[in-house]
């Protein structure tokens, strides 16, 4: 509980957790929509925001608000599987190239700088293009997880390199625990707060990715997220016409939803820390 | 001897091998999925409405093999393309049929060359100055203001924050060009009015890149100097009466560059595919724009050549920086 008051403490940490709890708030409403998104031509066309139609409608003949709904929900869809599925391949990499070391360690990091190195929107591109025909939420969240691991893997084995050097370490192994035993009892609670504030960001990135994807036109076009809604918004020309409130719904939500995130990754971060959680309290 | 031996030989094996898996990455990619490419593009062709009777097809499919390099073994295919990237030869472009890929990436490079290497080199410069200053007197009111705007610009994506400015400038004050990079209808020429447009059209985009980028190394910065400043060396030349000038320009900026120009080199990797997407927001007629026809239209080729390109850019950028590293750090030359 006292964990829970300090980090509300920081304005940034609160105002971005009710930004985030809005948004998810939002995100479950689209199991009560009463129109199926992917359906056109359910309500008038080109309606101003009303008390019928809170955000007004599109050109596509569909409602903007529940539209976001169904947006929200899939965008923080695509950005969890990518984001936990790259954890998982970040922690494992990560946690044997650490208390390996040697070739083993070698081999993953040249991998892991490889993969930091090479222009990797440009990969994603590519093979966006080769699965386009079954792109849905599930496979673009598993593409986008195949590329976000590099960097974190390596700040989880920075971390096991300094555990592996304690104390600890040695006690336990020479009292018989099992390395696996070791890694994900003694371990884990050390690098569980890293992984938590490194998944925040990846989940960031995802969408990011997504809506960038959208662009180009590389995922499904009938389903709604932040990127396609966008994109049909933007083709229809929604902003020579004025209608805003189908182009800005997406941009809004977008930067609310980047903003909270990173504002989260960095408030936790920052008490996690406790040399910056000082100097806050000391410039305050 | 010994810096050769350690520093030199193993950066040079590693841009080696990294320029390999690249290659053979996007050689791997397109043979590893159900979809043929060649189908693909006939299919793409017949739905864009022409007809083709067997014939044709056929020497097309032979044509479309020898062009994408399917031809013989896995093996022979691999070694042959090695062979075509040595040569320069990236291949023909297929819908903008028979320019080469190598003539179409020559016509959009110096585009996107012109429009990063002002953006990156100016929101280093600004970054690093504006940061440093921000770090240094970090109990400032506008030194907090500053960091407060820096803390909802950062996370933003290159696309939703090109965006949103092409919105608030482009259509709200309609203050620049929405679209283009130079006048319609200018032929290009070295003239002070066809420069002045192509200046005017490539404001927006290098704006949004500056700021972006520059947020970045502001925020590193701040915090490299808050740190340095709290080093018990300042804090000592500090009771000793050096004069602050002196303690900034030879004691604090000194140690705080040298993570800086490291992470240039890598920035260069993630600047180059943010371009990318800017100037598709702008319709800049940079490598952004021709990836995404090429995308559009399912150029295979040209997204091939795009990508190896870039792979050989960013790495021999980064490699450059590590061989140039040594006459920043003195630590390295003597280690």
């Amino acid at each position: 509980m006292k964990v829970i008051r300090d980090l509300f403490r920081d304005y940034r940490f609160a105002l971005s957790f009710c930004v985030l709890c809005l948004l998810l708030v939002l995100a479950f409403l689209a199991i009560f929509s009463p129109y199926d998104p992917t359906l056109w031509g359910v309500v008038p066309r080109d309606l101003k925001p009303s008390w019928k139609y809170l955000l007004g409608t599109s050109s596509k003949g569909q409602d903007v608000f529940w539209q976001a709904a169904f947006a929200v929900r899939n965008s923080l869809t695509i950005s969890l599987i990518a984001g936990v599925v790259s954890r998982l391949i970040a922690v494992i990499v990560g946690m044997v190239a650490g208390y390996r070391g040697g070739l083993t360690d070698r081999i993953l990091m040249f991998l892991s700088d490889t993969f930091l190195v090479i222009p990797l929107f440009l990969i994603i591109v590519m093979l966006a293009m080769l699965v386009r025909q079954m792109m849905n939420l599930v496979t673009l969240g598993l593409l986008l997880a195949i590329f976000g691991w590099a960097w974190d893997a390596r700040l989880i084995r920075s971390q096991i390199l300094s555990l592996r050097e304690r104390e600890f370490t040695q006690t336990a192994v020479l009292s018989g625990t099992g390395t696996l035993r070791l890694v994900l009892k003694e371990y884990m609670p050390f690098a569980t707060p890293l992984i938590f504030s490194t998944l925040i960001n990846n989940m960031s990135w995802a969408i990011g990715m997504e809506m960038t994807l959208a662009v180009l036109g590389l995922v499904n076009m009938d389903i709604p997220t932040l990127g396609t809604m966008l994109q049909w918004a933007i083709s229809y020309q929604a902003m020579l016409l004025g209608y805003w409130w189908w182009i800005l719904t997406p941009v809004v939500l977008a930067i609310l939803l980047f903003v909270a995130l990173y504002w989260l990754s960095v408030s936790i971060s920052e008490y996690l820390d406790p040399r910056t959680r000082l100097q806050r309290v000391g410039a305050q | 001897m010994a810096f050769i031996r350690r520093y030199l030989i193993p950066r040079l094996i590693q841009y080696v091998l990294v320029i390999f898996l690249g290659v053979t990455a996007v050689f791997i990619i397109p043979r590893l999925t159900p979809t043929d490419p060649i189908a693909h593009t006939i299919a793409q062709i017949r739905s864009q409405g022409a007809y083709l009777d067997p014939a044709t097809v056929d020497q097309f499919i032979q044509d479309l093999k020898e062009l994408y390099g399917l031809e013989g073994s896995m093996w022979d295919q691999y070694v042959a393309l090695w062979r075509r990237l040595f040569r320069g030869d990236f291949g023909v472009s297929f819908f903008q049929f028979p320019t080469p890929v190598s003539v179409l990436v020559g016509r959009a490079l110096p585009w996107t060359v012109g429009l990063l290497l002002t953006t990156t080199v100016m929101s280093w410069v600004l970054g690093n100055i504006i940061g440093g200053l921000a770090g240094y007197f970090s109990r400032k009111r506008w030194a907090q203001a500053l960091d407060f705007t820096a803390m909802v610009i950062r996370p933003l994506p290159y696309y939703i924050f090109a965006f949103t400015l092409l919105l608030l400038l482009g259509y709200v004050v309609r203050l620049f060009p929405i679209a283009g990079g130079a006048e319609i209808g200018r032929r290009p020429e070295f003239s002070w009015p066809y420069i002045k447009s192509v200046l005017w059209h490539s404001f927006l985009p290098a704006l949004s890149l500056t700021i972006l980028g520059g947020t970045m190394w502001f925020q590193t910065m701040k915090l490299i100097v808050q740190n340095v400043n709290a080093e018990s060396f300042v804090q000592y030349a500090k009771l000793g009466g050096v004069k602050e000038s002196i303690i900034v320009s030879k004691y604090v900026i000194r140690n705080a560059m040298l993570p800086q120009v490291t992470a240039l080199g890598l920035a260069l990797g993630q600047i180059f595919s943010g371009a990318l997407i800017t100037e598709i927001v702008f319709s800049y007629p940079g490598l952004g724009t021709l990836l995404y026809n090429a995308v559009i239209t399912g150029d295979y080729n040209l997204i091939m050549g795009i990508t190896i390109l870039s792979i050989v850019a960013i790495t021999t950028a980064i490699l450059a920086l590590d061989l140039l590293y040594p006459l920043f750090d003195p630590r390295v030359r003597y280690r």
